[in-house]
């Protein structure tokens, strides 16, 4: 049963009817800031580990919304709590404490 | 007799309001509190999307407008409210009363030094759009090194949709302001490579579209989506600036000559001033609050009191003249029914 050449990839699109947005509603619910980001990347620009290990607030939220958590549990383990992201976020989002709170709810999540 | 109408801002709104209810036969009254008349448009040097020439405008405004009383260098002291009209004290002493109060007070431009970050005021080649305006009008400044103009980067929305900074709103015309200089500077610097780090390109206007097509396709100018979080100064003395390319996913770092900041609008503290003595209501983002921001836009909530141009929000340079005909037309007409 081998010698075809190919084998079958999971499919990496995003699929928004099967995306569970539980979750993220009790985030929103907890911290109101999650709503708030507009994606300029100033977060990921000034960030230490962002050029490492590929963290990056922007991306933590989108793909929370998209249904991505284990990526997203992955790269937030990169995070140093170091705050920079805080002190250049245009819409004063308090990001250390966000990151706080989604590492809370979703790393029980990730082991399902 | 003559109707008096007392027109609070000589900048272009107050200008073309004036000239308007001239044609009407009214006898408009300019308090201006600066030398000049023109506002923010006088000391501009060409205006998108045609690059018209803001000389131009102004002389044609001058002229239209010569036959109003003007009074230089004058502020509002004090209003009170009368039982029908409103007592105006000027700061030369003069007393104007009338049933008809138009506010042109236009904007302040946000102070850049504020985002500390980008480093104006700190790093010697860091300006202003204003100040590049400035510049082009055969104005020196020493922060722009003409004999080195090889990487120039322009940062969109500073003070504008910015939380932090207390403007939430968003400035409207920096977008296409940005694209504007940048053009120019590629015109007078072909070798030069140009980036615009931008949040969202807001071109809504006639012909803004078709400005940034150019400016990508015909001079070469690079977008960045992703706001810049700081910038600092090297051993050379040049600028790295550093964002998040959003659209890759990627942090980003480049060396530039030049950097120029696209300072925002933010109400204007004369609009508060004056807004608190005949209680004037102030809208959620703090400029003056329309009685309608859809169908009354030129109107106040108090009676006798309009409004034209960035008193109430910014606007670009056609909006407000259209605002200053349509304000001096509803007064025209308050003016006929009494």
């Amino acid at each position: 049963m081998n010698g075809f050449g190919f084998k079958l990839s999971p499919s990496s699109a995003i699929n928004l009817d099967k995306i569970d947005r539980t979750l993220f509603d009790e985030l929103c619910r907890i911290e109101p800031d999650a709503l708030r980001c507009m994606a300029c990347g100033s977060c990921t620009a000034t960030c230490t580990a962002s050029g490492l290990s590929g963290m990056s607030v922007r991306k933590m939220l989108l793909n929370l919304q998209r249904g991505k958590v284990n990526e997203t549990v992955r790269m937030i383990s990169g995070c140093m709590l170091c705050g920079k992201c805080t002190m250049v976020c245009p819409r004063g989002i308090k990001t250390r404490r966000l990151i706080l709170t989604v590492s809370r709810l979703y790393k029980k999540e990730e082991q399902v | 007799m003559k109707e008096i109408i007392a027109i609070i801002g000589g900048g272009i709104a107050g200008m073309e309001a004036a000239a308007q209810l001239l044609k009407f036969g009214h006898a408009p009254i300019i308090i201006e509190k600066g030398e000049r008349l023109g506002g923010h448009v006088a000391r501009w040097n060409r205006l998108f999307p045609d690059l018209t020439p803001a000389g131009e405008l102004i002389e044609r405004l001058t002229e239209a407008c010569k036959e109003a009383s003007i009074f230089l260098n004058t502020e509002v002291s004090l209003v009170n409210r009368l039982r029908d009209g409103y007592n105006i004290v000027l700061s030369n002493g003069i007393t104007i009363s009338t049933k008809y109060i138009l506010m042109t007070t236009g904007f302040k431009m946000f102070e850049a030094s504020k985002k500390e970050e980008y480093g104006y005021g700190i790093y010697n080649n860091v300006v202003t759009n204003s100040d590049l305006e400035n510049w082009f009008n055969g104005n020196r400044d020493e922060r722009i090194d003409s004999s080195s103009m090889k990487t120039i980067g322009f940062v969109h929305c500073v003070g504008s949709r910015d939380e932090k900074a207390g403007n939430g709103q968003c400035s409207k015309v920096c977008c296409i302001t940005a694209i504007k200089q940048a053009i120019e500077l590629k015109e007078m610097y072909p070798d030069a490579q140009i980036y615009c780090f931008y949040m969202d390109l807001r071109l809504f206007g006639k012909k803004f579209e078709d400005f940034y097509t150019k400016a990508q396709r015909d001079h070469g100018i690079h977008f960045i989506r992703g706001r810049v979080s700081e910038v600092s100064e090297n051993i050379d003395g040049k600028l790295i600036v550093k964002a998040e390319d959003t659209l890759l996913g990627k942090p980003l770092k480049v060396t530039l000559d030049l950097l120029v900041l696209m300072s925002g609008m933010t109400c204007n503290p004369d609009s508060s001033r004056l807004a608190s003595m005949i209680s004037l209501p102030t809208d959620s983002d703090r400029f003056l609050k329309s009685e309608d921001n859809i169908t009354h836009i030129t109107s106040s909530p108090k009676k006798g009191v309009f409004y034209a141009g960035a008193c109430t929000g910014p606007k670009t340079v056609p909006e407000t003249l259209a605002e200053a005909r349509s304000a001096a037309l509803d007064i025209h007409f308050k003016i006929q029914e009494s």
